[in-house]
């Protein structure tokens, strides 16, 4: 058994040896077919990859997954929508390829919430991933897949995409790390794009360090993205130092206290109890922590900013996809007909929900109340923020209310008390900010996760904080178990 | 007495020239296969960027400087969402918010009157695929789709097909001038929107505009202005003016009408809103005095350069800027010293005459303005005559070599004045009868002495040079 182990622990038996990468490919099919059996948790299982070669590489030879809305050539794309089921791309995604060009092996596309809009990992059209700690919850999303097949051991990492919370919640919910770098760190050029301006590329691990490692890997400038820069003078890798003495960190009260939440259950108040544990655990690595209280009015403007700038980008980012040219074509003479029905039968009903109120908020007479707000809002918000990461070095908070939730509970009705807290690391995607998620207890036998954020290209900063907290911690490197 | 007065304004659509698309790297160049010049953005396939081309930007902001417009703080683009098959991504990018250029002005030359065109904006954007339909089938093109097309809007400021004839055959030629298109409209590169109206000429409100979108050719947009402004009218003047629709048609070739394509109550909402794909970038001054300087002279400054300058006739002028390249000849022509009347006629006459038949590009031709000088310089000089001039001009361009190569071989001048003299002395000591009358007053004999003298000489003497020893000779 080698899948539960990290990156580095592989590439010295590979280096040694030890193992072979086929020996590591065929544990890893074997796994994914036990894990979709289990958890539905795939798209596509790839039938032979060819091993990688060994080399100083620390990805070489090993197995990894990829989000299946990336592109990956000559292997089904489908963005877990039935608009491309068929859909076997030409080219490979920026990052995928240089995970490949540095001999790393793709060994299966990872189902999502449909196009990466959704939370909760059931909108998928091979039907909805369940959670490796309990059947009866979801993964969250939309990178539901990616975080149950890293969970459950299948490999050390999968790639994930993030535009609300994605890589982070998901991560959260299956007790893993989640991280998306800063905007631009790394090439979107064929991630399919849900809201451009707001979407991410990023990775699911079962550390800090893989996390680093793997994004040292597929990072750097693309000419065919023009919103990537030169990353050349950042080392992840190496920034893990785990000395963080005399670090600052903020919570935000309004979100973070319990007093803020009357109502609140059992499960909230030992979500949050835990969290400010942490925060104290943390404090012993000489790390200054406080809380700060941010505007309640532009807090609650964060659920419907997101909403509209997302679904506003949403509805134009995929008006290519009409099944004329990929995709399944529609059978009617007329094309527009043949468009209609293409995108009928292809969306669920929840996209189609969100192309509508995309649609409704770009029209001329809404752009002004709407779009136009929206974006001055999400302005403010950034702006608030990088005012803060003047005398702070990131942002610590709780991900979610709690553990991961059963299928019961409807994810899509929101509750207006705890939704700030759902729905908070938005504010990661808003200012384009690294952001990372990681295992900080259980409740209920249950992981929860805690989120460090911090400024635009503070990812070495980020990383390290969250390395050094990790540290303090049991959870690196842990497997799901199930437990109801 | 005319009652109403059209009022028009244009949209010019021209295709720009470049190596690649204007965000994608597919070949920009015209191919007779169809779906031969396609990158993977035209077919918007999922999780493709567009990138932009520099080069488009920085031609679309010299067509912006030479019409005089307002420059954008930044560089940024919109899209333009709507649905149809030439349109693969489902949006074309444009520029909505910050165009290349406002707010800018040009004169144009209407039958010898200046006439200011007030331009409203110009904008870089992305061409759409082209379909082709038959009696069953539709068929698609990409290889248009992507290509770089500026959009050049001009405010309602025309009153007539001519004018706007005109004002296109201008900006065909600045386009020309600035190198950025080659504005051919055989080749599809320029389409047109018309917008006319008519209003009653003593009041200044505007009458219900009517749109006739992509018409393709110069003489489509006359017939098709000439067309609205007398179906309006006649509405108009049998009191119908109401019948005149808000809407937008087209131009139909066969029948020689404008059709109803929609009315406004069906104008599609865009829904315009910022590429997020492509970082807004800063457009300073330096880059734009750049710009600036690669600028050239434009056609009616050298026009009225060459006129008020060079003294040459309107109509020369006119045809020596018609091409950027002839100009520039001319202007080196001018720089190397050759006399601006005598380059003009060389190169109005011979030089194009030449061009015309071998449908060449004078950029291409051996004889080079300092080879047209070399040539020019022996006429002057009384070496060769005009007409040995023509022939070695010929010979140059035929045989591709030097000026003097030819004058040493067979053409040369009798210009020894030396020799001149000795042949001219024994004509004169041979013909006393004809110098006596002569000097009685015969002065039209003098032509017989020259035509001795070409005689003796089987027409190599210089004629110049005989003419003066024989006057200085006979008249002494």
């Amino acid at each position: 058994m080698y899948m539960d182990k990290s990156l580095k622990e592989l590439h010295e038996l590979l280096q040694k040896k030890e193992v072979t990468s086929k020996e590591l490919i065929q544990e890893s099919l074997e796994k994914s077919k036990d894990v979709q059996e289990k958890y539905n948790a795939f798209v596509t299982i790839i039938d032979n990859p060819s091993e990688g070669t060994i080399n100083e590489e620390i990805v070489s030879g090993i197995p990894f997954g990829v989000k299946d809305n990336y592109s990956t050539k000559d292997v089904l794309s489908t963005g877990s929508s039935n608009t491309l089921n068929n859909y076997v791309p030409i080219y490979t995604a920026t990052v995928v390829q240089n995970l490949l060009d540095k001999g790393a092996v793709m060994v299966n596309k990872p189902a999502l919430d449909e196009f990466g809009m959704g939370g909760t990992g059931t909108t998928c059209h091979t039907g909805k991933v369940l959670n490796p700690w309990s059947k009866e919850r979801m993964c969250a999303g939309s990178s539901a897949g990616s975080a149950c097949a890293v969970a459950a051991g299948v490999y050390p990492y999968a790639l994930g995409s993030d535009t609300g919370d994605s890589i982070r919640k998901p991560a959260a919910f299956c007790g893993i790390v989640g991280y998306k770098p800063t905007y631009g760190m790394l090439s979107r050029y064929g991630l399919f794009p849900f809201a451009s301006s707001l979407d991410h590329c990023g990775v699911l691990t079962r550390s800090v360090e893989d996390a680093a490692i793997v994004v040292d890997a597929m990072k750097g400038k693309d000419s065919h993205d023009m919103t990537s820069w030169d990353s050349k003078n950042i080392n992840l890798t190496k920034a893990l130092t785990g000395d963080v003495k005399g670090k600052k960190l903020f919570y935000i009260k309004e979100i973070c206290e319990i007093e803020n939440y009357p109502m609140a259950n059992l499960e909230l108040k030992e979500h949050l109890a835990n969290f400010h544990k942490t925060l104290e655990l943390f404090k012993t690595k000489g790390v200054e922590i406080e809380g700060v209280s941010i505007n309640k009015d532009l807090l609650n403007a964060l659920p419907s900013v997101y909403v509209i700038l997302s679904c506003a980008e949403a509805t134009s980012n995929m008006s290519n996809l009409t099944g004329i040219i990929f995709g399944p074509r529609g059978k009617s003479c007329n094309v527009m007909e043949m468009i209609k029905e293409h995108r009928t039968l292809g969306f669920s009903p929840l996209i189609k929900r969100r192309f509508v109120i995309g649609s409704y908020i770009l029209q001329k007479e809404n752009q002004e109340r709407y779009f136009k707000n929206a974006q001055r809002v999400r302005r403010l918000i950034v702006d608030t923020m990088k005012d803060l990461f003047k005398t702070y070095d990131g942002l610590i908070m709780p991900v979610s209310s709690g553990p991961a939730k059963k299928f019961s509970q409807d994810d899509d009705v929101i509750d207006e008390n705890t939704s700030i807290l759902e729905e908070h690391l938005q504010i990661g995607n808003f200012g384009g900010f690294p952001s990372i998620t990681i295992p900080d207890g259980f409740i209920n036998k249950l992981p929860v996760g805690i989120n460090i954020t911090g400024n635009c290209y503070k990812d070495e900063d980020v990383l390290n904080l969250a390395y050094a907290l990790e540290s303090l911690m049991d959870f690196k490197g842990q497997i799901a178990k199930e437990v109801e | 007495m005319k009652k109403q007065i059209p009022v028009i304004g244009i949209e010019m659509h021209c295709e720009l020239k470049s190596k690649a698309k204007v965000f994608s790297r597919a070949s920009n160049a015209y191919s007779e296969i169809p779906n031969s010049n396609i990158a993977l953005l035209d077919l918007a396939f999922p999780g493709t960027l567009p990138v932009v081309n520099q080069k488009c930007v920085e031609d679309s902001l010299k067509v912006s400087l030479a019409l005089n417009c307002t420059q954008p703080e930044y560089i940024y683009f919109d899209r333009k969402n709507y649905y149809y098959p030439d349109l693969p991504k489902g949006y074309q990018i444009t520029q909505m918010s910050e165009p290349v250029g406002v707010n800018g002005k040009t004169e144009i030359e209407v039958n010898g009157n200046l006439k200011e065109v007030l331009i409203h904006d110009v904008h870089l954007e992305e061409d759409a695929a082209s379909l082709d339909h038959y009696f069953d089938t539709s068929t698609i093109d990409y290889n248009r789709c992507g290509v770089p097309l500026l959009e050049l809007v001009t405010e309602p400021c025309f009153h007539s097909a001519e004018e706007v004839l005109a004002f296109l055959e201008h900006m065909r030629r600045i386009y020309q001038y600035l190198d950025v298109s080659e504005a051919d409209t055989k080749k599809g590169q320029i389409r047109c929107d018309v917008n006319v109206s008519i209003r009653d000429i003593d009041t200044e409100e505007l009458g219900t505009r009517v749109e006739v979108k992509n018409v393709n050719s110069f003489s489509g947009v006359v017939d098709t202005i000439n067309y609205e402004i007398e179906r309006q009218t006649k509405l108009k003047e049998e009191g119908r003016y109401n019948e005149v629709e808000q809407d937008t048609r087209r131009w139909d070739e066969e029948t020689q009408k404008t059709v109803h394509m929609r009315s406004k109550v069906d104008a599609i909402d865009y829904k315009y809103f910022v590429e997020p794909n492509i970082p807004k970038y800063k457009v300073t001054q330096e880059w734009l005095d750049k710009l600036k300087e690669e600028i050239p002279r434009l056609y009616l400054e050298r026009k009225y350069d060459y006129i008020n300058n060079y003294n040459l006739s309107n109509y020369d002028a006119s045809i020596l800027v018609k091409d950027r390249d002839i100009a520039d000849y001319f202007e080196e022509c001018l720089n190397l010293g050759i006399e601006a009347k005598t380059a003009s006629n060389w190169i109005t006459t011979q030089i194009m005459g030449y061009l015309n038949k071998e449908e060449r590009k004078i950029k291409d031709i051996f004889l080079t303005p300092k080879r047209l000088k070399d040539l020019t310089d022996l006429i002057s000089k009384g070496t060769i005559s005009f007409k040995q001039a023509k022939e070695i001009f010929d010979k140059v361009l035929m045989e591709q070599k030097e000026v003097k190569e030819f004058v040493k071989e067979d053409n040369a001048q009798l210009s020894d004045k030396e020799e001149l003299n000795q042949i001219i002395d024994e004509i004169i000591n041979n013909s006393p009868n004809q110098v006596e009358q002569y000097h009685n007053g015969k002065t039209n004999l003098f032509d017989y002495f020259v035509g001795q003298v070409m005689k003796n000489t089987r027409g190599k003497a210089n004629p110049v040079l005989t003419k003066e020893i024989l006057k200085e000779k006979l008249d002494k």
